[in-house]
């Protein structure tokens, strides 16, 4: 780990690159506080303008709602920032959830099923990340194909049946509430792991570790950074945060089923992008993710509170997800264009 | 392709797609082809073993009829995958196309076919130059922006149907009869599919334009560099892609007679699949309409065997899942082995 | 229930490494919970009032329909007559739902239709359990809830409107095909997907239909499964007219399926030589009925179920009834209806089109 911290170091030691860097943390930082001013917006509009919105019973169901994509989004953000993409997430939630209903419907003791599930997704994870590091494949590629298959592969174990009968105290204990307050236990687990990957994104060499990878991979290979590996764990990590989220979709939604989870990977990607993470990596930070992810929940619990129909949401999220690349994008180019113009 | 080739090129250009890569790399990709058709062989000998009937003329027109679209999705997909893109959007776009026509059918039943052929085209070209200006001006990854059209696109359609469908009643029995009629035998629908892909496969292996595509591909900023205009070629490329999805679009509604908002629902992962397991590398740079047009006919007449054998269908997208990732590894495998060096380049995703 | 044994699925080829988890684990857990061990009836709270038999309809109810997806035709015609039924009783309607049918997909709506205060939410699950908790939630602030099509559970609703009995689709498909292929001969079923509960239980009632002395000549091949795709449906029935050469006749109990074997079988060689019958719109077979590819099919009045759906709702609100057996309410123009055992009613038996009368309907 001393070593790590060594060369994640001499990594930022060229003056030209710690000055880009300083632009862009200050770019990022902008477009972080535009996202939370975004979300406060949304939140007081609705809370004056749509009835039922203000109210504490919403915002447990907003929560609850929320919840599978923030755990997702957690990963996927260490992922997205060292230049990877991981698709097959919402497929390793729906074949983790498949593999629970056949678990329990053979006689498993659940709390071992919930073991095995998250097991599982760390697996499939690590078969991505097989695919991409050992073998030197895009990540793209891989799990465009891993979304296929592992989607596939739910139907198989489960077909389309649906294994109901979990022991309602488990159902129950996945929507409840701290002190029968707003706030979903479930919710509380998942803001402790975001401050688990929060600190290890920021606070530890790791986390420097990936933004080195993501500005450029080759340059921190040459600095020792062991970047096979480091890409290889978060695949693993973004397979069994994807597991987990499979036990709480099956236990809250009291179903175990293969389509569970089925297209969640746009709603992740999307919460990921608007949270300020670039798709090409090296920037990005979690707390603008935990912004981008309560960003779009909120905007859809409103509008379906505002009797919007589901179309136009499809077409406002997919929106959003077009907007947070192509207008930080654009902006830079069209900065660097006016640089450029400059006399010097 | 080195940058000197491309600044002063003929008008046509007798070389082999893949020349530009290298011989080494042109003998692979016919391999490549070559393997696709032994499992085709191999797949259609194994089935017909356990029932003759399935190598009947009418099994066969079957067969065609059904690869017909997917071909022709494979093929529009060939020209983005080989800049170093992907079109995740064609699925959405052949749903819009299928219900503007079959709107378009049902309320002036005396519009001639090739005018149908014509509106479904221009609406998915209309779509394509969405994609291609968003990804082409803003210089965005295709993935986000297509994964981000997928949704619009859909939303728009649903939005049009507003739960409507089209059925085989609404629509001009001219336009049905066109959707199962055969010349010769051979279904017109996968007539249409192979003068589609002998363009574009005519395009790419013998214009500059199309061996521009796969200059972008190889290394997009050499070709920048050598003054190939990069962004208006993808932008082309992205424009063809959604017009053909939108053709399909019209041969869908031709072919099923019933249309509404959820036609080709989730077909892209199919399209991606026929044209990577037909020997178009992900990354960009090579491959051949052709071997995407037979990867598209592998996958139909892996479909039909399932249901011949009696195979339980959900194994069908498991099948199409391990075939891609089968797909990709292979050709890392095979390009590493003529390179001549361990497979470890490192290749970036998206754009 | 499926007629056709699957192969028993995998659960998964890495294997191995959970297993050796499992053996580490299976100490710590041996006193875990397993299945059985939790026999705690979910428990809606069942509303205690009394009828009130001649109750008037309350006006001014918010009625919400919720189907299985939005943009889905067979919703749309069946939640419109609803509309008209919630205009007949002065009603507010309104039509919500998620753009694709997945289990989950629904919860956070009826979510929103409950934080909204409507008063009936009309809605056809996805999933019987999946929204289970959330029509509960409704349900104590105040909502009657009704299904249609597709019930919840039981406990989560107050009452469920089929759309015939399983037995009267079972009998009249099995009816239909008689007749058509004459009493004799190979048939084969193409479903929707392995799995759907309906598909199912109307095929597992078409078998015992069948074993009946008078269908004695008529053999029952196989269960084929088009998933309720185009693409899939067609490719099957290939499959089935390829693998059974002497096929007299196909039963597709979907309407999806049912159209694709109708469009696969006009353009081919089999049109006129393979009966086929099934669960159709009219507007959607209109052209097969036209051309001889089909002679009859068989299919409730989506528009009526809706209808009957909204009164039941309005009856449930106004608390003309309460989800008993035995309660009876009028549904506007279709007369009166009765609550049978476990609060659900039957629309009536299915009906019959054929070229003399398909040209009535207009769905």
């Amino acid at each position: 780990m001393v070593r790590d911290t060594l060369y994640a170091r001499s990594q930022d030691a060229p003056a030209d690159r710690g000055t880009a860097r300083t632009n862009r943390l200050a770019a990022l930082v902008r477009w972080e506080t535009a996202v939370v001013l975004a979300l406060l917006l949304v939140v007081v509009g609705a809370s004056l303008g749509v009835d039922g919105f203000a109210d504490g019973r919403n915002a447990e169901f907003l929560l609850l709602d929320a919840v599978a994509v923030l755990l997702i989004a957690l990963p996927v953000t260490l992922v997205v920032i060292t230049g990877e993409i991981d698709l097959s997430v919402a497929s390793t939630l729906g074949l983790c959830s498949a593999v629970m209903g056949q678990l329990w419907l053979s006689g498993w003791p659940l709390e071992l099923i919930v073991v095995a599930a998250i097991a599982l997704g760390a697996v499939l994870g690590a078969v991505n990340g097989l695919f991409v590091t050992g073998f030197g494949l895009p990540s793209l590629a891989v799990t465009i194909g891993t979304l296929a298959a592992y989607r596939g592969l739910a139907f198989v174990v489960l077909g389309d049946q649906a294994v109901a009968d979990f022991p309602t105290d488990w159902t129950r204990a996945a929507a409840d509430t701290v002190a029968g307050g707003a706030l979903p236990w479930a919710m509380v687990i998942a803001l402790v792991l975001a401050v688990g990957f929060g600190v290890t994104l920021h606070l530890t060499p790791f986390g420097r570790q990936l933004y080195a990878i993501g500005n450029n991979a080759q340059a921190a290979a040459f600095t020792g950074i062991p970047v096979a590996r480091a890409k290889f764990w978060l695949f693993v990590a973004s397979g069994a945060v994807a597991g987990l989220a499979g036990v709480y979709w099956t236990l809250r939604y009291a179903s175990a089923r293969a389509d569970n989870g089925e297209g969640l990977e746009l709603s992740v990607v999307a919460a990921v992008l608007l949270g300020g993470v670039s798709i090409f990596g090296g920037r990005g930070t979690l707390l603008g993710v935990l912004a981008g992810v309560l960003l779009l929940a909120t905007l859809r619990n409103a509008l379906q509170l505002a009797d919007v129909r589901a179309d136009t949401l499809d077409i406002v999220t997919g929106v959003l997800l077009i907007a947070s690349v192509v207008v930080p994008n654009v902006v830079a180019l069209a900065r660097a264009r006016r640089r450029r113009g400059r006399p010097t | 392709m080195s940058a000197a080739d491309t600044a002063s090129p003929p008008r046509r250009r007798p070389t082999s797609p893949r020349s530009g890569r290298g011989g080494g790399l042109g003998r692979l990709g016919a391999a490549r082809e070559l393997g696709v058709l032994l499992a085709l062989a191999a797949l259609v000998a194994v089935t017909a073993a356990s029932n003759s009937r399935f190598l009947s003329a009418q099994s066969i027109q079957d067969v065609l009829l059904s690869a017909a679209i997917l071909v022709v999705l494979a093929v529009g997909q060939t020209l983005v995958i080989v800049t170093r893109n992907i079109d995740l959007s064609v699925g959405s776009v052949l749903g819009l196309a299928a219900f503007g026509t079959g709107e378009l059918l049902s309320s002036a039943p005396g519009t001639p076919i090739p005018l149908a052929l014509l509106f479904g085209l221009g609406l998915g070209a209309l779509c394509g130059v969405v994609n291609g200006a968003l990804i082409a001006a803003a210089r965005v990854p295709a993935l986000v922006i297509t994964l981000g059209t997928l949704y619009v696109f859909r939303g728009v359609d649903h939005s049009w149907a507003a739960g409507e469908q089209i059925n085989a009643a609404d629509m001009p029995r001219g336009f049905l009869d066109f959707g199962t009629a055969t010349l010769l035998g051979v279904p017109v629908l996968a007539l249409l599919a192979v003068a589609v892909l002998a363009v574009v496969a005519t395009y790419l292996r013998s214009y500059r334009g199309g061996r521009e595509l796969y200059a972008i591909g190889s290394e997009p900023t050499a070709a920048r560099l050598s003054g190939i205009p990069v962004g208006r070629r993808v932008f082309g490329a992205f424009v063809v892609s959604g017009a053909l999805a939108g053709l399909a679009g019209v041969l869908h509604a031709a072919r099923f007679g019933t249309v509404d908002a959820t036609v080709g629902t989730g077909i892209e992962l199919q399209v991606v699949a026929a044209a990577v397991v037909g020997g178009v590398a992900i990354f960009g740079g090579s491959g051949s309409a052709y071997g995407a047009a037979l990867g598209a006919l592998l996958l139909t007449t892996i479909g039909s065997s399932l249901a011949v054998l009696r195979v339980d269908p959900f194994w069908q997208q498991a099948v199409v899942g391990g075939l891609i990732l089968a797909a990709i590894g292979l050709d890392r495998l095979l390009a590493a082995r003529v390179a001549g060096r361990p497979g470890r380049r490192r290749v970036l995703h998206g754009a | 229930m499926s007629p056709q044994s699957r192969p028993t699925p995998v659960p998964f080829r890495t294997g191995a490494a959970v297993l050796a988890l499992a053996a580490l684990l299976a100490t710590a857990a041996c006193s875990g919970t397993t299945r059985g061990d939790d026999e705690e009836g979910g428990g809606g709270d069942r509303a205690t009032a009394e009828a009130d038999p001649d109750a008037p309809l309350a006006e001014g109810l918010a009625v919400a329909f919720l189907p299985k997806q939005v943009n889905n035709p067979y919703f749309t015609v069946a939640d419109a007559g609803g509309a008209t039924a919630v205009e007949e009783f002065a009603g507010e309607y309104k039509e919500v739902g998620p753009s694709e049918a997945s289990a989950s997909s629904q919860v956070s709506y009826v979510n929103t239709l409950s934080q909204q205060g409507t008063d009936v939410i009309v809605t056809a699950a996805n999933d019987p359990n999946a929204v289970c908790g959330a029509l509960n939630g409704a349900r104590s602030a105040g909502a009657s809830v009704v299904t249609f099509d597709s019930d919840a559970s039981p406990e989560c609703r107050d009452l469920f409107v089929n759309q015939a009995t399983a037995e009267g689709i079972a009998e009249i498909q099995v009816q239909l095909i008689a007749e058509q292929i004459g009493g004799a001969g190979q048939i084969a079923i193409l479903s929707a997907t392995p799995n759907a509960t309906n598909q199912n239980t109307w095929i597992g009632l078409m078998e015992e239909e069948l074993a009946k002395p008078e269908y004695a000549d008529i053999e029952l091949v196989t269960v084929a499964y088009g998933n309720d795709e185009d693409e899939k449906s067609f490719q099957e029935t290939q499959g089935l007219l390829r693998s059974y050469p002497d096929l007299a006749g196909i039963v597709s109990p979907t309407t999806v399926g049912l159209a694709a074997a109708a469009r696969y079988l006009s353009g081919s060689e089999y049109r006129g030589e393979v009966a086929l019958t099934g669960l159709g719109t009219p507007n959607q077979m209109r052209e097969f009925v036209a051309d001889g590819t089909v002679e009859s099919f068989a299919l409730w009045d989506p528009a009526d179920l809706g209808y009957l759906a909204a009164y039941a709702g309005a009856a449930l609100a106004s608390g003309q009834i309460t989800g008993s057996e035995g309660e009876t309410f009028t549904a506007g123009e279709l007369g009166e209806y009765e609550v049978g055992a476990d609060g659900v009613v039957v629309l009536g038996p299915p009906t019959v089109f054929d070229a003399g009368n398909i040209d009535e309907f207009d769905f």
